[in-house]
């Protein structure tokens, strides 16, 4: 016996010296910073140079909205703002450094916004949208929403509001579509100095990028897909709220930005780049087939965002009437998502073995 | 073993000095770790900032006592510093026991096999004359060196039972066929320096874990056996070292068990520490005052009544791990008698619980936010265990008929992965958790697990 253990002690011990030269060590490790590298260069930042863009195109055409007020610029601008909105979809999920810090999904995107304080915004003379929580509803892609199709009963009243002199709509429509750039471009700022430290931190801890990202990835996936966009409207955690949906005021594009949302998290999961449409590198999906050893909870996750997908694209464009209407459709999809929330926060996670809980309490 | 030689095993006497290193050893390592913990903020990330706790049955009165929490981890470590050193050491012991368990039962979400372990020891050290020599209750008393041989083996005993039912755990299909869960926690240290690589190799998880099964099987009689047990006490530290650097947030459990261990050893090995630490104190000169002042203690007399108790208490101990025998459906799933029975280790569970509440008013279901009530980690334990999720269901319950809803009922959509296979439903969504009665017999509302863990 002590001979045997003699044995398995030398192995044990030699084990941690020696190098593995038997096998072909593509298979038998994972570049986790090439996985970082393609997330980050590939996806992250040309999502954000999208957005960028796209959100510089809505201040374009409001420039010349404000030049000339009639139906056909106020369309333009619209068509921009969409654009832009649907644009957004692919980086709310991003909440790390300084997005996290200064607050920038909940400047983005908190619906549905706060009309009151958007009016009561509009003639405030030490107006700061950076001072605290309660402006969160006043500003970003929802205050836009309701500025841009909620302003007025039709599009005569919106433009009329708009040409009355009295009030100060417009200026208030630039201080926002400004300030969403200039948070934009601190974001981008912060990820292009940061870039390399980022892709460098692929250790396994509480604070380190891969651990952040899935956490943030996953997180995105349950509270900002399955329950703000579906969940909440169709009072999975209270009673219904129509007025909750996404995009409440434009009417018919809830289902749009949801399906790109929804579209987001398959691509990043796939490692597929939304701009180029293709697949550059390692992902959280190569990552788990390699640590799986075989692809099966990559293909339920694929076939779970598969299946959400199917069930999105039968739904009707207005959310909101759905809830009034038809709301079990809605609950349907929330179950879809369901599927894939559970895959990824009990399965993925746990191969991956990243942490939750944020803190290094003891475990044994 | 016929009566005479037990009878005169029960008189024979052997050299305290083995006891009064583990006294010392300890009762410092228990000083130390409750001040690391206090100084990591865990007194207020874990037992302060929640607003609900998790209790183990029959004793939910014991509870974070909001500020006065930090008094009892005063009381604690103030009794081991006094119990390492043996100043009134029944006194000291009495309080270690109770603050630390007391610590320890206030919310189980923190339970670790190792603070089970050191609430047993000190339970064991009230009982056993760990403090008649080289103490300070002792320093006009040096001579009463002999103490019963029983009071040193039971603490071997005891840590015997650790290892052999850690090991005995480990023989299971999951360990020794697919080498989880520990090939999931070895991929995931990749980022350890020097061996990060290796430990995505797949011969290094059966490695890993057909050491780690024989290790623990095995320890308790390397240990025993006088001809291997320094090599033995090798492998403890070697085993233990290890274990603290691939999983660093086993926290304290590896220096516990290698300082136990060291209490196998011959008394002459404690006789050379004991004199080494007496000159270093003779030099000082606190000693010295301390010497002139304290009084002639009384001649602790260590009862055949102790004896028994400690008896009594190690057979529970060899029988509490087997109470899952008694339990149908798979332990790694259902978790019933799973804990305080040295597994160590043996499962990555991973769940997702969403609480559905229904009232009779309007007959609204709608879902509950976790983290309302519980801390991150507090969902994270409490998503995978079916005693968690019933006790959270029944709190929920509780708290919105207070809030005023009629005929609450609480229902769960709850799933969870167990080393590493696809996540299964965990409990029946068609009961209400609110209208059942929760205690230790079988919870049926847990669903069957679908895939067989064969074990011993």
């Amino acid at each position: 016996m002590k001979k045997i253990l003699n044995v398995l002690f030398l192995t044990l011990l030699f084990s941690c010296t020696s190098e593995d030269t038997s096998s072909n060590p593509e298979d038998d490790d994972f570049d986790r910073q090439a996985m970082l590298v393609n997330l980050t260069d590939n996806i992250i930042l040309p999502s954000f140079y999208d957005l960028e863009e796209k959100l510089n195109g809505l201040k374009n055409n409001l420039d010349s909205f404000s030049e000339k007020l009639d139906l056909t610029s106020l369309t333009s601008l619209r068509d921009s703002f969409f654009e832009a909105y649907r644009s957004w979809q692919h980086v709310e999920m991003f909440n790390i450094g300084k997005a996290e810090e200064i607050y920038y999904p909940q400047k983005m995107n908190i619906y549905p916004s706060n009309v009151s304080r958007i009016h009561l915004n509009m003639i405030k003379v030490d107006l700061d949208l950076d001072s605290g929580q309660n402006e969160y509803s006043a500003q970003g892609f929802p205050a836009l929403d309701y500025m841009l199709f909620g302003l007025g009963e039709n599009d005569n009243e919106i433009l009329l509001t708009y040409s009355n002199q009295n009030n100060n709509s417009l200026a208030y429509l630039k201080i926002l579509v400004n300030k969403m750039i200039s948070n934009t471009s601190t974001v981008i700022e912060d990820w292009k100095i940061n870039r390399t430290e980022f892709v460098n931190s692929f250790g396994n801890n509480s604070s380190s990028s891969l651990n952040m990202l899935v956490n943030d990835y996953v997180y995105y996936y349950e509270k900002g897909l399955r329950t703000n966009k579906f969940g909440i409207p169709a009072g999975r955690w209270a009673l219904k709220r129509p007025q909750n949906v996404e995009a409440f005021y434009a009417k018919n594009l809830s289902k749009i930005l949801a399906i790109e949302a929804l579209k987001a998290c398959n691509n990043f999961f796939i490692g597929k780049c939304n701009i180029s449409n293709n697949i550059k590198g390692e992902s959280f999906k190569s990552y788990l087939d390699f640590l799986e050893g075989q692809n099966l909870l990559s293909n339920s996750i694929l076939d779970a965002f598969r299946s959400a997908n199917t069930k999105m694209q039968s739904l009707d464009d207005n959310f909101s009437a759905i809830v009034e209407n038809d709301n079990l459709k809605l609950l349907e999809v929330f179950q879809e998502l369901q599927e894939g929330v559970v895959l990824l926060k009990t399965d993925m996670i746990s191969m991956m073995d990243i942490s939750v809980d944020y803190m290094d309490a003891d475990g044994d | 073993m016929n009566i005479n030689s037990l009878k005169h095993y029960i008189n024979s006497k052997t050299s305290s000095s083995p006891l009064v290193i583990f006294r010392i050893s300890f009762g410092l390592l228990i000083f130390f770790s409750i001040i690391r913990f206090w100084s990591n903020g865990w007194i207020k990330s874990l037992y302060l900032d929640p607003v609900f706790h998790f209790s183990y049955l029959g004793f939910s009165w014991v509870k974070p006592v909001g500020n006065y929490t930090y008094l009892i981890f005063l009381l604690c470590i103030l009794s081991s510093l006094g119990f390492a050193l043996g100043y009134k050491y029944k006194l000291s012991s009495i309080v270690l026991f109770l603050s630390f368990t007391y610590i320890e039962l206030m919310d189980k979400t923190t339970y670790l096999n190792h603070y089970y372990l050191i609430s047993i020891l000190a339970f064991m050290l009230i009982f056993l004359p760990a403090a008649n020599y080289f103490s300070i209750d002792s320093l006009r008393n040096n001579k009463d060196k002999l103490i019963p041989r029983w009071s040193v083996d039971s603490i071997k005993v005891m840590l015997c039972i650790v290892y052999f039912y850690a090991g005995f755990a480990k023989i299971n299909s999951d360990w020794l066929i697919d080498a989880q869960p520990l090939k999931i926690w070895l991929q995931g240290s990749y980022d350890i320096p020097l061996i990060g690589e290796l430990l995505q190799k797949k011969w290094v998880h059966y490695i890993m874990s057909w050491g780690g099964m024989l290790y623990d099987c095995l320890i308790p009689f390397l240990l025993y056996i006088k001809r291997t047990r320094w090599f033995a006490f090798l492998l403890v530290v070697i085993f233990h070292v290890l274990t603290k650097v691939l999983f660093p947030a086993i926290g304290m459990f590896p220096y516990i068990m290698i300082v136990s261990c060291f209490i196998f050893f011959n008394y002459s090995y404690h006789d050379q520490i004991i004199l080494f630490l007496r000159r270093l104190v003779n030099k000082t000169r606190l000693y010295k005052n301390l010497k002139k002042r304290v009084e002639k203690p009384k001649i602790l007399n260590h009862s055949r009544n102790s004896m028994y108790l400690i008896a009594g208490f190690l057979l529970l101990q060899i029988l509490i791990p087997l109470r899952y025998k008694l339990y149908p459906g798979e332990l790694f799933w259902t978790e019933q008698g799973y804990r305080f029975s040295w597994r160590v280790m043996l499962v990555e569970k991973r769940g997702h619980t969403d609480f559905r509440i229904i009232n009779s008013d309007d007959n609204q279901e709608f879902y509950v936010n976790n983290e309302d009530f519980l801390t991150p980690f507090q969902e994270k334990q409490m998503s995978f265990q079916p005693d968690f999720i019933v006790e959270f269901a029944q709190f929920l319950g509780d708290y919105y008929t207070e809030k005023g809803l009629n005929n609450v009922e609480v229902y769960v959509d709850a799933f969870a992965t167990l080393n590493g296979r696809k996540s299964e439903r965990l409990i029946d969504p068609k009961i209400n958790l609110y209208g059942i009665k929760n205690s230790i017999l079988h919870k049926d509302w847990i669903n069957p697990y679908p895939h067989e863990i064969n074990k011993l």
